[in-house]
């Protein structure tokens, strides 16, 4: 019980007297913060040994190696020799906030009725006080895209920081992407209807396809009429097409992904992103050529087929990434909300099939925010970008290692401490009262 | 009077067949006892005598020129030459063969599936029938005979493709009861069909659809019942039962029948034989087809195999993006399974053929001459279509063969009839004819002058007499022409040899046997009718023209090797036990020793035998492990892979079941789970009930049969559960309990009535009904069996403990356990051990409260702790997950390394077998490129008992055949579609990614 009761010692100390409720979101940057002598991991494959970072009013504004300069040291000083920076870890495609406990509707806001859905907005649902949210902190992942389900068209999407009172303080990006379930050449066999549930090709593929095209279509029609009768999926195309709103289109297959390239040709589109990308790697060159980034789902997977190699889906994000695409890492698919804390082992997992460790980070952060629109702010550890970052103890993509004594969301410090951390201090407790009777 | 015949239309020749038929059925020996009312008796004892015939007396006989004769049905005389009586007609079958009529061992003819009962909210528990068995699924007073009618449609399919008996059932229910041997006469009353009305019992592990009766809803289920029933029976065969019981009443009537056992996968014929071997009985197979994946275990049933002969049609793969979803097993299937035939002939399994699932009319012929390019040979062929089929009924000599004494059901060909030119003629069963195709046809194929209207054609006819084929040239040119024979006319279609002007000539003749020249009557295009006159030009044949030959669409083909399992990543030679020397790594002995740095482990006869510096290898092969690091192979407390079925949900109790009937082998997660270092796994029921079924304690012996997989020294374990799934919380339930509470009381009453049957039965002696279902109670109240019990609230885990305690045994393992760390003083009071996820959370209501920190915690307070996977993605780095307790609860490395090998081990109580690495355990070994709780580790090399399963290098070896085989097969494919032949959409099968704790696979 020795090293439990230390444990139990050093958690007290830091925290001190917390209820069990959610966490209370931190302040604002009040004062000037300098991290000192840790290996900042920059996020686009550079690293500085012992660093100096300075984060003033939720900016980093100084980031160096800390023997290359002589100034002083301002605001608070954090020590944090042997100790790794990164950057904030940022999530797309999750659910986080929109569902609390799967198995219990009433705790459900992720899927609306209805097959066309641009103008839903999964920002106003988004939960700040979510538990599995606040579970995300001590991991790291300190961002994420909040992404509605469901549908041809499942609705726009936002991007919220996970420290904040409510969702509008929480937004970092509003209605940041729409998203768009590519209809399977394959579906399986319906089996309550007696098919047989194997994989079958999908005789609508091209009908559904032609219903989105469609939409693409009358929406752009009624947007340059006088838009005199009121139509909110129609409108809630309006920023697509002006290219603010980018276009995050859920797909797997080689001819499905082939047939988005010519989606986004077809209706001028500016910035189109695949999600999930199983086949990406055969039409690499054609993604790359036509900008396509892919958010590659979780390499926590196994392979779609027998045949495959067993380690595919733990070196796909890197064969798209030697191959010139674009790509980050997403964490949708079983249990994706509380899973989503694993991001930076999603990149770890990558390294170990063959990605440069440096290059595997970037794929939870720096392509991360670029594929979602938030680079000039977020993901690197840069001059003039927010001051959203971790301290970790050791390597954060390994999870021995991945343990954190600071996280800062715009330079302001979060908690730490969780739903679950406070379990643990509580019943540790428990314990060690117990052996000291 | 076959000449009478020719001339007929085919009005009249039913007709006189009819009235052939009333004439013959009488019986020159048996008394007629039937009024008749419809005109005067007309018995007929003539005998026909049948002679010129190339005989297959039997697959090893042959009468050349012999004779034989039939009378009353049966075959009278048999041989070179036989006496022909005076009230006789006699038959020339010069130049033709004769063989005896097929026996089909598996069929529903005259019976068909029966209907889906519809209706009904929710599941049944109960069952429909009162007097009968406990359960609507065992149905063995049901009786072939009294659902039969024959269906002359069938009848004549089955005729036209050479059979002459059936053995029929009705196919539906686990234990099916009685089907009946049958004979195809058609126009005889069914007394007269009937050979044997009780000629075999008929099972299979498939529900009725006669009753919604919900157990059994697994595989595990259906064979846990049938062994049940088998015990039933032989008690109430003592007259032990209060109660009257016609189900166990009628299966012990049906004892001495064949038993005939359906099957549709190759995985189910070895569990079926196996339920056999247990009771003393040999089924007789229902087969697959696939019988080649495994030949080995075939054999070794000693089953008498009913195989069917359908092939797989191959892939439209076309479309390379489609063919990407098509599995290599599926694609194989197609490349061997017409070879399944030869390599049962090859190993000398005897087997029967079956036109189970196939037309017979349209497949069996065209399979059957499929299956010989494949090597099977006409003779095992003929063997397994008659005599066989005869032996296993009992009924050698009076069907499958010519012979005095047997029933006159035989075949009159052209030729060989395994050739694909042969034409069946006649198709004689009980003495009575049925013609397929007229036997005296003009031969008239030859190369002609035709003399029409002024003009000299050159007419070639060639191909078999009853199809023949014309080709039509005049001053050599083509000219179109459409030829046909039917009896002994001719109709000639051809075009005017005015090409600008699409007309027809009309040609009709009568062509009489033997003659060397045509005429008859010709009708031009302007409606003229003219003579033409055709002669034949020499005697020579015209040669076949290249073009109206039908392509063969199965020349052989190049097989695939076939692998164990067959399937990707498979062995082509099951991989052997080799001694060896790891050199030089650090390795994690998962005792007291910690991790010894620059350490050599040999391993020898599949164990380690030392550890230590500096050993010499001896003859052991050296593998350089320097910067490597060494660890015991893991083990998964938790798993659902390698298993056919999950759940026995149809009772809230199903002891009675076990994993250990449903392993398998073939589940390409067992290769992925060795490429993530797991080498012991517990394949663990599902939680849909709170007694669920017995575990199966599993090698991951990648290639071996799934009786091999089972990790035999391990005790026996048993699943229960607790909580949301059991009560049906997340599902609308009517089954009992729907609350925690409940769920306690199910465990009290089935604990209660235990004891009792305990104690009965000590008090009772050899009259006592053994119950599997209490027998394993008992056991689990006599420490011999061991409960891992899915968990999560701490209430609940309370309540089990303490339920144990009264009853005065302990609960062995409580697996998920997410709230353990609440109750962890609790659990070690009562020494139960632990086996949670890392971190998983939130998916229901009751894991609101889990946490990744449990482990660590629980591990503080001095439990056992494991960490499982429940899930086949996890389970191949379990390495990751038990490294998360270092970041969550700063457990040590090497005791977070423990938690997936040596704890788990202890666990099972298999620790002085595996999980560390010691000197005299089982050498299940793991190599990898670094440490192995880092991320960044990848396992090289998998060892169990000193067998590599997996190697990295021979992974990418394999890849690159597997590669190389798809194009090969893809080429296969593309060569087949484009030869015409007909190809199937490609498909995917699935497998269900399978989680205890999920839903749908709760249902």
């Amino acid at each position: 019980m020795k090293k439990l009761n230390l444990y139990i010692g050093l958690l007290s100390l830091l925290f001190c007297g917390n209820s069990f409720a959610q966490q209370t979101p931190a302040p604002e940057q009040a004062e000037a913060i300098s991290i000192v002598g840790a290996t900042a991991h920059i996020g686009n494959g550079e690293v500085i040994e012992n660093s100096l970072i300075i984060l003033e009013d939720g900016k980093i504004t100084e980031i160096i190696a800390a023997d290359l300069t002589k100034r002083q040291y301002p605001g608070k000083q954090i020590d944090a020799t042997g100790k790794h920076v990164y950057p904030g870890i940022i999530a797309p495609n999750t659910t986080l906030g929109l569902v609390e406990i799967a198995s219990v509707k009433a705790t459900e806001d992720q899927d609306e009725m209805g097959d066309m859905l641009p103008n839903v907005r999964s920002l106003i649902a988004y939960n700040t006080e979510s538990k599995i949210v606040e579970s995300m902190r001590p991991n790291g992942v300190l961002l994420g895209q909040v992404v509605p389900r469901g549908g041809l068209i499942s609705g726009t999407s936002s991007i919220v920081q996970f420290d904040a009172w409510n969702w509008e303080d929480a937004t970092v990006k509003a209605d940041d992407g729409l998203h768009i379930n590519w209809p399977d050449s394959f579906r399986r066999g319906r089996w309550w209807r007696g098919e047989d549930p194997g994989l079958k090709p999908n005789k609508e593929y091209t009908e559904e396809i032609q219903k989105l095209s469609d939409f693409f279509a009358s929406s752009k029609a009624y947007l340059n009429g006088n838009r005199n009768d009121q139509n909110l999926p129609f409108l809630a195309m309006e920023k697509v097409f002006s290219g603010d709103k980018k276009v995050f289109v859920h797909a797997n297959g080689e001819k499905e992904i082939l047939d988005i390239i010519q989606f986004k040709k077809d209706n001028e589109l500016s910035s189109v992103v695949i999600v999930g990308g199983y086949d990406a790697l055969a039409i690499a060159s054609e993604l790359k050529d036509a900008e396509i980034p892919v958010l590659v789902n979780r390499p926590h997977s196994t392979p779609n087929n027998a045949y495959e190699d067993y380690d595919q889906p733990y070196k796909l994000a890197k064969l798209l990434h030697d191959a010139g695409v674009m790509v980050g890492l997403e964490s949708s698919g079983q249990m994706e909300r509380m899973n989503t804390r694993n991001l930076p082992f999603y990149a770890g997992t990558v390294a170990a099939f063959g990605m440069d460790k440096e290059d595997a980070l970037s794929l939870i952060t720096s392509n991360n925010a670029r594929i979602l629109g938030i680079d000039s702010d977020y993901g690197t550890l840069e001059k003039g970008k927010s001051a959203t970052l971790f301290i970790s103890e050791g390597d954060a993509l390994d999870m021995r290692s991945n343990i954190l004594s600071h996280a800062f969301i715009d330079g302001r410090e979060i908690s730490l401490e969780t739903h679950q951390t406070e379990l643990w201090k509580r019943y540790s407790k428990k314990y060690s009262e117990q052996e000291s009777e | 009077m076959n000449l009478y015949f020719q001339k007929l239309p085919n009005f009249m020749k039913l007709k006189f067949l009819l009235l052939g038929i009333v004439l013959s059925v009488s019986s020159a020996y048996a008394q007629d006892y039937f009024p008749k009312n419809d005109g005067v008796k007309t018995e007929n004892t003539n005998y026909t005598v049948f002679k010129n015939a190339r005989i297959h007396v039997d697959p090893k006989t042959i009468i050349e020129n012999g004779m034989f004769a039939i009378q009353n049905g049966k075959i009278t005389a048999v041989g070179k030459k036989v006496s022909i009586p005076e009230n006789s007609i006699v038959v020339d079958l010069a130049g033709k063969e004769v063989y005896p009529s097929f026996i089909d061992l598996y069929s529903s003819f005259g019976i068909g599936k029966p209907k889906r009962v519809e209706g009904g909210n929710g599941p049944q528990y109960d069952a429909n029938r009162e007097g009968f068995y406990w359960n609507d699924h065992i149905r063995p007073e049901t009786n072939a005979v009294a659902h039969f009618k024959y269906d002359a449609g069938d009848a004549s399919k089955l005729l036209e493709a050479g059979f002459g008996a059936v053995n029929t059932h009705v196919p539906d229910g686990i234990v099916r009861g009685s089907g009946m041997l049958v004979a195809l006469t058609p126009n005889v009353s069914e007394g007269d069909r009937i050979l044997n009305d009780r000629s075999a019992q008929y099972l299979s592990f498939d529900k009725s659809v006669l009753s919604r009766q919900s157990y059994p809803t697994s595989l595990m289920g259906a064979t846990a019942l049938l062994r049940q029933t088998y015990i039933d029976a032989s008690w109430y065969e003592k007259g032990n039962a209060k109660n009257k019981d016609l189900a166990l009443e009628a299966l012990n009537k049906n004892k001495n029948l064949v038993q005939i056992f359906a099957t549709d996968n190759l995985l189910n014929e070895f569990r079926a034989d196996k339920v056999g071997d247990e009771f003393g009985i040999q089924y007789v197979l229902l087969g697959s087809g696939k019988e080649y994946q495994r030949l080995d275990k075939v054999k070794s049933s000693n089953a008498t195999y009913i195989v069917p002969l359908k092939f797989p049609a191959a892939f439209d793969v076309e479309d390379p993006y489609l063919t990407k979803h098509l599995g290599l097993e599926e694609m194989r299937e197609w490349n061997q399974a017409p070879a399944n035939l030869a390599m049962l002939e090859k190993q000398e399994i005897a087997f029967t053929i079956t036109t189970h699932d196939i037309d017979p009319a349209k497949d069996f012929k065209s399979n059957l001459v499929k299956a010989m390019e494949f090597g099977l040979t006409k003779e095992a062929a003929l063997a397994a279509l008659t005599t066989i089929p005869a032996r296993t009924l009992g009924q050698e000599g009076k069907i499958g063969t010519i012979k005095e004494g047997a029933w006159a059901n035989f075949l009159i060909t052209s030729g060989d009839f395994f050739d694909k030119e042969t034409t069946l003629f006649e198709n004689w069963v009980q003495g009575e004819k049925k013609v397929l195709n007229s036997m005296n046809v003009t031969d008239i194929t030859g190369k002609y002058d035709l003399e029409l209207d002024g003009n000299t054609y050159l007419l070639a006819i060639t191909g078999e007499p009853t199809k023949p084929n014309a080709e039509v040239t005049l001053d050599d040119t083509k000219i179109g022409s459409k030829l046909s024979v039917s009896e002994n006319w001719m109709n000639l279609l051809i075009s005017s040899p005015d090409t600008t002007k699409t007309e027809y000539i009309r040609l009709v003749a009568k062509v009489p046997a033997n003659s060397k020249n045509i005429s008859g009557k010709a009708i031009l295009p302007n409606g003229k009718e003219t003579r033409f006159q055709a002669n034949m030009k020499d005697s020579e044949k015209a040669e076949e023209n290249e073009d109206s030959k039908t392509k063969s669409d199965s020349a052989p083909r190049e097989l695939i090797a076939v692998t164990y399992p067959n399937v990707a990543y498979g062995f082509k030679e099951r991989p052997k036990q080799q001694d060896v020397l790891f050199k030089n790594a650090t390795v994690w002995t998962s005792e007291d020793e910690g991790v010894l740095e620059n350490t050599d482990v040999l391993v020898k006869d599949g164990k380690i035998v030392k550890i230590g510096t500096d050993l010499s290898a001896g003859r052991a092969q050296v593998i350089d492990a320097t910067g490597k690091h060494l660890t015991a192979g893991i083990i998964d407390e938790h798993s659902h892979i390698a298993a056919s079925d999950i759940n026995e949900a149809g009772h809230n109790s199903s002891a009675e079941v076990t994993m250990e009937d449903v392993v398998d082998p073939t589940d390409i997660n067992i290769y992925r789970n060795l490429a993530g270092g797991v080498t012991t796994i517990q394949l663990l029921h599902g939680s849909a009930n709170p007694i669920g079924g017995r575990s199966a304690i599993l090698k991951l012996k990648w290639g071996a049969p799934a009786d091999e997989l089972i990790f035999e020294q391990a005790p026996p374990f048993i699943k229960f559960a607790l909580g949301e799934n059991v009560k049906q919380s997340n599902w609308s339930g009517n089954r009992f309990p729907q609350t925690r509470m409940g769920v306690e009381q199910v465990f009290i009453d089935y604990f209660s009535r235990a004891k009792a049957y305990e104690k009965e039965k000590q008090a009772a002696g050899e009259n006592f009904r053994k119950d599997l279902e209490m027998e394993t109670l008992v056991e689990i109240l006599n420490g011999e069996r061991f409960i891992s019990s899915h968990s999560y609230i701490q209430s609940e885990i309370n309540m089990l403990m303490n339920v144990a305690e009264m009853f005065d045994f302990n609960i062995n393992t409580f697996t998920h356990i997410l709230e353990g760390y609440k109750v962890a003083d609790k659990m070690k009071e009562h020494g139960v051990g632990a086996s949670t996820f890392s971190d998983w959370w939130a998916y229901k209501y009751e894991v609101n409260d889990a946490i990744p920190y449990n482990a660590a915690i629980m591990n503080e307070v001095g439990l056992t702790v494991a960490i499982n996977s429940d899930d086949a993605e996890m389970s191949r780095r379990l390495n990751q997950e038990a490294a998360k307790s270092v970041k969550y609860g700063g457990m040590s490395e090497e005791d977070a390394w423990k938690m997936v090998t040596i704890n788990p081990a202890k666990l099972l109580h298999v620790d002085n077998l595996v999980g560390s690495i010691k000197t005299g355990k089982q050498a299940d070994l793991v190599l990898w490129n670094e440490h192995p709780l880092s991320i960044y580790s990848i396992p090289e090399k998998t060892m169990i008992e000193g067998v590599v399963y997996f190697d990295k290098d021979r992974d990418l070896e394999l890849r690159k055949e597997i590669q190389k085989e798809r194009s090969s097969l893809v080429s296969q494919m593309l060569k087949e579609k484009n030869s015409g032949v007909k190809t199937q959409p490609v498909k995917k099968k699935e497998k269900q990614h399978v989680h205890c704790d999920l839903l749908e696979a709760v249902k």
